[in-house]
């Protein structure tokens, strides 16, 4: 959940050329010696990257960890044709897609209300930012309890106004959308303290011109807030996908996937043919995800930043 | 911003701050209130899971019976919570500020190349199974030490970044200084650069302990069994096999989020800081 | 050069340093440990769970009391999946305990009997064995397993006050169920009561109709074993998908069904609320315990099929206590005492005591106490009139990791019968690849 974007290349800065820049290619070595790498790339190859490029393997096998079988793309095939397995791809782009938008949209409303001069204004932020520190898993638990289809929170208050509530994770069509909207209540408060600091960020001159021009509330944002915070909503889309298509422990904890499959995602399908020793599709469906994750927030990312640079 | 605000916007000002206040208390706070009430409540009140005042107050009952519950699991998590937590962000922070002041200071050709895999580490799904097979290759799955470890393994890049664009703002005439006075590098980065990153360590910290103290998935993975669980594993568990002891429950989960909460108390601008970092440039 | 900030680096370090230190001792238990005694000791391994260790506590207390120069101390291992690794593990890497408490039937088998534990078919005790439960320790014609508490039974928990006022009699067919059903949707009373909040209780309607199957097709268990018979084309084996559908259909389930967990289940059986739960009789403790009147008020009766003639409930075996090739010599003498006293009416008399039993024991001459729950005492009467077969998990290793998901989607109108009872046999035929059994590919 917690994670930095800015293209690397703009990463050098601007800081001035050291006079000793010349001459030190011969000291680099001693004053920047390439070992500090070390403890961090033994720790993260192993335990990452070499993990992650022999799942491309052990994915075509039929795997007991003990030994393997070579089996093609046989993993793969059942993914896309298995219902359940398909139900878990499908969920995996509307939980992510429908997250992300719901973050970027109520995280600016949200950051122009908090920028704006309204009374207990900080209080509000820490309060809307609060939900993004607390365990996912107590969350779940929480909102499990409070949308309980009889005598729950949320579907009391309906009926006192006389609606009708549903069985949000219990009926097939509601639970996965359920889950997104815990998602979002807990997630909403990143977008918008990451909007609230690209608004700050705008130079108090651009308000001033357009109040000259006699600017309405509705201008300021439309021609100022919202072009001048694209780089916030690159960082908040981005970061959102990345969390919703890997997203399990709400999942996991409010509907475990259900009812049935109905609302399995990837990383959960993952988990249970893990649980159920199936070792080669499980990791087939780690491929599946990483291909899923990177084929869509890598262009996005680029395209995001292209169009950014064109600003 | 203007000097005279005429009583209408005034008005508006404080409509607009009344309805603010009452949707967004409502949606915000109701949960949590939820929470504590439920906590204190007899087993019977809090089954109904209503969202009402407690007619018996039980607070010091259900706290002393959520940590004697099997055999005080619940300590025994609170303490592997906090070994986990503490040694993996103390090795993150050291690793990840090695890694970055090379990685900023020492410009070469490998460094699109180190740029991408530290990306990569932010975008790819760890892959599960090759994980455990490694871990049990090296004889680490299921050991504290392995979990540790994976933690480092899955959060140094967040914090390398961090770290790098820190640097940034280090002079490297500071370097230069503490070279011409005879210091190795190491002597260099612990005695120099490391006191200079305090503020981004405390970022990368707070930011950091408060992630994997909440993480559920690598616990679940890479430290199966019973008297491992951090807290997190046991209020996952606690849900299956206390069904309706709800005042329970929620006196659990009450506890659990207490820390993150001291943590947002005392360092909430550090860790927006940390967590928005990237979001504003130029 | 810059002096101000001097000692945090070594504070630092040291704080790295503590915490390398801290993560090499990970917290452990804070419980009691049990000590020793003189003579030989003994190592015995058993599952975590509540009721398993009540037993083997209580057991070992008794035996350890009788002082015969062995001393059994206790070792728990965690259930499920995690378990089934530990043992394996252990065996293969000769760490296992002295003796060590497992599952019969095909989770026993996948434990190589023949080349990992000792036989005891020689045993005085094996004599004693109930047939079912004998051939599910059983491998290569020798015996390696003594049992371990008692069985228990698959079928339909009853209200039966709720019988009594509506004049209905115990179905033995389910065109009988439906009929009874139908009566008490009538009356008001929920007929069938289902909690998919907890979704392995949605399993019930198919894996207790596996005596129906039985019944119906007696090689079943062996050709499913060999990939020649399918759920979704067995016709005998996909009435269980279709029982659940029906139930839905008719709307016989309680109206909170999709939520509602295994206590709520137990509650409404219990307080007459709902009718009949298909259920294993291993929940009748935690339903006495809530509500002691259901004792009485409760009975059992299996789950009918198509024919009154062969109405019968599915068992599920005792677990065994099996002892390793590693265990030999004097160790070997004293794991052997130790079983012969288990298996003996000391250890029936601990074994009916110490945990409320579920169901008949596997040994003869080990009787239930009279006054067990009405339910366990009903089913103990299929036990004893022998209309019982074993689940087929004791007959088959097959069995698929998604049929919860599956009969929560049958039962609750997502999914129809005959769909679900395919995607549980292509459940079933990776589960079938990944053992490596012949005839699956």
């Amino acid at each position: 959940m917690t994670t930095t974007f800015e293209p690397a290349t703009s990463r050098e800065g601007p800081a001035p050329r050291p006079p000793g820049r010349i001459r030190s290619g011969v000291r680099a070595g001693a004053r920047y010696p390439y070992w500090f790498y070390l403890p961090a790339a033994v720790v993260y190859l192993v335990l990452f990257i070499v993990p992650t490029v022999v799942s491309f393997f052990f994915s075509l096998t039929r795997w007991r960890l003990i030994d393997w079988e070579f089996i093609g793309f046989e993993n793969f095939v059942m993914f896309f044709r298995e219902a359940a397995l398909v139900t878990g791809l499908v969920n995996t782009l509307i939980y992510g897609v429908l997250t992300s938008a719901a973050k970027v949209v109520l995280g600016l409303l949200l950051a122009v209300l908090l920028t704006s001069n309204i009374v207990g204004r900080d209080f509000l932020r820490s309060m809307v930012f609060f939900p993004v520190l607390v365990s996912t898993v107590g969350v779940g638990l929480t909102f499990e309890a409070l949308m309980d289809p009889f005598g729950g929170v949320i579907n009391n208050a309906l009926e006192a106004v006389g609606l009708p509530g549903p069985g949000w994770l219990t009926n097939p069509s509601y639970a996965l959308l359920s889950v997104a909207l815990v998602d979002i209540w807990k997630g909403v408060g990143l977008a918008t303290v990451i909007y609230i600091a690209g608004i700050v960020s705008i130079p108090r001159e651009y308000f001033e011109a357009a109040r000259v021009d006699g600017a309405s509330a509705w201008d300021n944002f439309r021609y100022i807030i919202l072009p001048l915070a694209r780089p916030a909503t690159t960082t908040v889309i981005i970061l959102s996908l990345i969390g919703g298509l890997r997203s399990f422990d709400l999942i996991w904890t409010m509907t475990g996937g259900g009812p049935g499959f109905t609302s399995d995602v990837i990383a959960s399908v993952i988990y249970k043919q893990y649980q159920a020793g199936f070792y080669g599709l499980s990791t087939a469906g780690n491929v599946v995800l990483f291909v899923v994750v990177t084929a869509i927030v890598v262009p996005l990312f680029w395209w995001l930043n292209r169009k950014e640079a064109e600003l | 911003m203007t000097r005279a605000v005429s009583t209408a916007a005034r008005w508006r000002r404080f409509g607009l701050s009344a309805v603010s206040m009452a949707v967004l208390g409502v949606v915000f706070l109701v949960p949590f209130a939820f929470v504590v009430l439920a906590a204190v409540k007899t087993r019977q009140e809090a089954s109904l899971l209503q969202l009402t005042w407690p007619t018996e107050w039980r607070i010091a009952q259900n706290f002393l019976e959520v940590l004697s519950a099997r055999d005080y699991l619940l300590i025994i998590a609170f303490t592997n919570s906090v070994i986990l937590t503490v040694s993996a962000v103390a090795i993150s922070v050291i690793l990840a500020a090695l890694a970055a002041f090379v990685l900023q200071r020492r410009p070469s050709r490998w460094n699109p190349l180190i740029n991408m895999l530290v990306l990569s580490g932010l975008i790819i799904p760890p892959a599960v199974v090759p994980t455990i097979w490694v871990l049990d290759g090296i004889g680490l799955f299921r050991t504290m030490l392995g979990l540790i470890l994976v933690e480092v393994a899955f959060g140094v890049s967040f914090c390398i970044l961090l770290f790098r664009a820190f640097l940034i703002t280090v002079p490297r005439e500071l370097d230069e200084a503490a070279v011409l006075d005879g210091a190795g590098p190491l002597r260099l980065f612990f005695r120099v650069i490391l006191p200079l990153l305090r503020p981004v360590i405390i970022t990368v910290v707070v930011v950091q302990s408060v992630t994997i103290y909440n993480d559920f998935v690598n616990p679940l993975y890479f430290l199966p069994g019973e008297q491992n669980a951090t807290v997190q594993l046991t209020l996952f568990n606690f849900n299956s096999q206390y069904s309706n002891q709800y005042n329970l429950l929620f006196m659990d989960i009450l506890l659990i989020m207490i820390p993150p909460l001291v943590m947002f108390l005392f360092f909430s601008r550090q860790i927006v800081a940390g967590m928005t970092s990237g979001a504003v440039k130029g | 050069m810059n002096g101000r900030t001097r000692p945090r680096p070594r504070r630092l370090a040291v704080l790295v340093g503590a915490a390398l230190l801290l993560s090499a001792c990970s917290a452990g238990s804070l419980g009691s440990s049990s000590d020793s005694g003189g003579g030989e000791t003994l190592d015995f391994l058993i599952g975590n769970d509540e009721s398993a260790v009540a037993l083997g506590e209580a057991l070992v207390e008794a035996f350890n009391a009788t002082n015969q120069g062995v001393t059994v101390t206790l070792e728990t291992r965690p259930g499920g999946s995690e378990g089934d690794n530990v043992v394996k593990t252990r065996l293969a890497t000769g760490d296992m305990a002295d003796v060590f408490q497992y599952n019969s039937g095909s989770l026993f088998q996948a434990l190589t009997p023949q080349q990992q534990l000792t036989p005891l078919t020689g045993e005085g005790w094996v004599s004693t064995l109930q047939d079912d439960f004998r051939s599910s320790v059983s491998a290569g014609g020798e015996v390696y397993g003594a049992p371990w508490g008692a069985s228990l039974g698959g079928g339909v928990l009853y209200n039966k006050p709720v019988y009594e006022r509506l004049g209905l009699s115990v179905p033995t067919t389910w065109a009988e169920f439906m009929a009874n059903s139908a009566a008490i949707k009538a009356a008001g009373i929920d007929p069938v009561v289902q909690t998919y909040g907890e979704t392995w209780t949605s399993q019930l309607l198919v894996l207790a109709d596996f005596h129906n199957v039985a019944a119906a097709e007696p090689g079943f268990a062996e050709q499913y074993t060999a990939g020649r018979v399918k759920y979704a084309t067995s016709a005998p084996a996909i009435k269980g998908f279709q029982h659940l559908q029906e139930v839905h259909e008719a709307g016989y389930q309680n109206v909170d069904f999709a939520s509602a967990e295994l206590e709520d289940g137990l509650r409404k059986v219990a307080t007459g609320e709902g009718a009949q739960y298909p259920m294993l009789t291993s929940t009748v403790i935690q339903m006495v315990a809530n509500n002691p009147e259901s004792a009485q008020d409760v009975g059992f009766f299996a789950l009918p099929g198509d024919d009154a003639a062969t109405n019968g409930a599915t068992q599920w075996l005792p677990a065994g206590i099996y002892v390793p090739q590693t265990t030999t010599g004097a160790k070997l003498e004293a794991a052997k005492t130790f079983l012969n006293w288990v298996t003996g009416p000391d250890g029936c008399e601990v074994a009916r005591t110490a945990v409320p039993p579920t169901g008949p024991f596997a040994t003869a001459g080990c009787e239930l106490p009279a006054d067990v729950p009405a339910a366990v005492a009903d089913f103990a009467g299929y036990v004893d009139d022998g209309r019982t077969s074993p689940a087929l998990e004791f007959l088959s290793p097959v069995k698929g990791p998604a049929l919860e998901q599956i009969t929560v989607e049958v039962g609750s109108g997502i999914r129809s019968a005959q769909d679900g009872a395919a995607l549980y046999d292509d459940d079933v035929r990776k589960q079938a690849q990944q053992l490596g059994l012949p005839g699956w590919d």
